[in-house]
């Protein structure tokens, strides 16, 4: 496995990205520093508790960040920097070469509008495609992801279920065939059998597509069932990375150990204290307040820590 | 308990029942609003079937309603219905112009100032505030007044006046719904401008935009009335202001033909209360959706 992605060329590296908002309560440091490579047909999950900044890392690569967003580092795709294109520039990528499923379907579609020509419309926009050719197109995807009958195509996001709007979701931005996929918390608010299909139906169009998936989730148990490689992510920076059977089977930060001891099969431990503010995020290792380990060391630096050439890296001083 | 329990649900029960029954009347109120309205608008664009003379021909002046003219004729021995019927196509055509340029206008820059925020949103919502300062009935008279009046140019001034309160409305819808996720979802997928606002956000305020426009058809009607019996329309024109201009300055009030200047009155206020119906109750709707919601 580790051969196959050393030989393909990461087709988007992410350098030093960090995102902070201007608020009136001061400056909010929402990611810190991530850094990370996403290989052709590769899985990467971002995992992490709500509000530590996962799906502002997704925003930022799109641009898609409200405008006061301060957005520093790079992100490579094909040779070009998605940070610094023009709208015009990164208009064309969003969608063509990278899409995202958003969380809550139900409300990601419009909801006046045919969910047959929703799913089109990307054609007719990007490829200048024919009306009735980029609905026979949308309807023949919307069959392989199991809603096959004609009139579905013609009926309104409302008259589906959340399921069903989120395959029309994922076909829609499935449809220019992108080369990476980012899933921002697909299976939020979906219950376990629902989330499961999700996540199939997810598998199922990677395997399809070829396309490299970047799978953002709070749900480590999801991560673990699809993803190739995991990244955790405390209060805006990753902890913690590398293949997912690594990490977690035996996870090095203790953050990764402390929410995996959260999960129901593992006995609920909660993580004791509160999530830092992101304002005034604590000096040194961020975890450190809340860590069991802690030392001098962690309260002043912190340091990034690479094992073995695998890409697994931990940023704690036990290692 | 069980007794708490029916009375809430008795109460949701008849709370149901209401909104229900105001949506029968305000249906009811609209269909019959737009019965009217057709027929007026029927009887517009086919005033040459419908009225019985050309409204031009000259008759005996200031009979009384007979059978050969069934509201009598006017000081020039026009025939009066013939000059009712004709004159919807004027009141009509004002109307309707003054009212689609100013929801044009209004539209146009509400979008914009909504969906784009920031110093664009300033700019327009500045050109607003200086347009909603503007006295807009004086304006329209002394333009009239000083230019050749014609009822075009009183369209087009009410036009280019009226679009103020749509801006306004339809900016805060489009900044309400720039915000939704499948705004975001559109731009993610990598649609212009453009195409956002025209595909995205327009179809989803249209239901704001119609009764603002009806709305607009009839204070643009009743203003070119009033316009018209001030003297300053068009002359030339068959209109209804125009003919309540003319009972009243050549002695059909003083001497009582009420039927010189009581139908052009009444069409007046059967068309605008045709409008106004059917706006009101396009605008309940719209208020009960957001309640219930």
């Amino acid at each position: 496995m580790s051969m196959c992605h050393d030989m393909n060329a990461p087709i988007l590296q992410v350098v030093g990205l960090s995102v902070r908002f201007e608020t009136p309560l001061g400056l909010v440091h929402a990611a810190e520093d991530v850094a990370f490579d996403i290989h052709e047909t590769e899985t990467l999950a971002l995992v992490g508790e709500t509000g530590c900044g996962k799906s502002v890392v997704a925003s930022a690569i799109m641009q898609l960040l409200p405008g006061n967003a301060v957005v520093d580092g790079k992100a490579l795709f094909s040779k070009m920097d998605l940070l610094k294109l023009e709208e015009k520039e990164i208009s064309r990528i969003r969608g063509n070469e990278i899409s995202i499923i958003f969380q809550n379907p139900s409300l990601s579609l419009n909801p006046i509008i045919e969910v047959g020509e929703q799913i089109a419309e990307p054609l007719q926009v990007h490829r200048k495609m024919a009306r009735r050719e980029s609905h026979h197109v949308a309807k023949g995807l919307l069959s392989r992801l199991g809603l096959g009958e004609r009139s579905l195509m013609s009926m309104y996001p409302f008259q589906f279920s959340g399921g069903m709007n989120q395959r029309v979701m994922i076909a829609t931005s499935m449809i220019l065939s992108p080369k990476i996929i980012i899933a921002d918390e697909p299976t939020k608010g979906l219950d376990r059998a629902l989330a499961r299909d999700v996540a199939a139906e997810i598998c199922k169009v990677m395997d399809l597509t070829g396309a490299s998936l970047l799978l953002i989730t709070h749900d480590i148990s999801l991560a673990g069932m699809i993803s190739d490689r995991i990244a955790v992510m405390y209060c805006g920076e990753i902890v913690e990375m590398g293949k997912c059977k690594e990490v977690l089977g035996e996870p090095l930060h203790p953050y990764t150990r402390a929410l995996l001891d959260c999960l129901p099969e593992r006995g609920f431990k909660p993580i004791p204290g509160a999530s830092p503010s992101m304002i005034h995020p604590p000096q040194g290792c961020k975890f450190h307040p809340r860590c069991p380990h802690k030392t001098q060391e962690c309260m002043q630096k912190q340091r990034i820590r690479k094992i073995d050439g695998d890409g697994r890296q931990v940023r704690c001083w036990q290692y | 308990m069980a007794g708490d329990f029916k009375r809430m649900a008795s109460c949701k029960a008849t709370e149901w029942v209401k909104i229900r029954r105001l949506d029968m009347r305000g249906l009811r109120m609209a269909l019959f609003g737009l019965l009217l309205f057709l027929t007026i608008i029927v009887l517009a664009a086919f005033s040459d079937i419908f009225a019985p003379y050309d409204p031009w021909n000259r008759f005996e002046p200031f009979l009384a309603p007979c059978r050969e003219h069934i509201l009598g004729t006017n000081d020039l021995g026009n025939d009066i219905l013939s000059e009712l019927i004709y004159g919807s196509r004027v009141s009509l055509i004002v109307g309707f112009g003054a009212a689609l340029m100013a929801t044009l206008i209004g539209t146009l820059i509400g979008l914009f100032a909504g969906y784009f925020r920031g110093l664009i949103d300033e700019m327009l919502m500045g050109i607003t505030d200086v347009f909603l300062m503007i006295p807009q009935i004086p304006l329209i008279i002394i333009l009239a007044a000083f230019l050749r009046p014609s009822f075009w140019l009183v369209a087009l001034i009410m036009g280019a006046l009226w679009w103020t309160s749509t801006a306004r409305v339809v900016r805060s819808k489009a900044m309400q719904i720039r915000e939704t996720s499948f705004i975001e979802c559109s731009r993610s997928l990598g649609f212009s401008h453009m195409h956002i606002i025209f595909s995205d956000i327009l179809p989803n305020i249209l239901h704001v935009i119609m009764p603002k426009f009806l709305l607009t058809i009839a204070s643009a009607m009743i203003s070119e009335a009033s316009i018209s019996f001030l003297g300053l329309g068009d002359p030339t024109m068959k209109s209804w202001g125009m003919m309540i201009n003319f009972a009243f300055t050549r002695g059909g009030f003083i001497n009582g033909y009420w039927w010189w200047y009581l139908p052009p009155g009444l069409c007046i206020t059967l068309s605008v209360l045709s409008l106004v119906l059917m706006g009101f109750s396009l605008e309940e709707r719209e208020e009960e959706t957001m309640r219930i919601e």
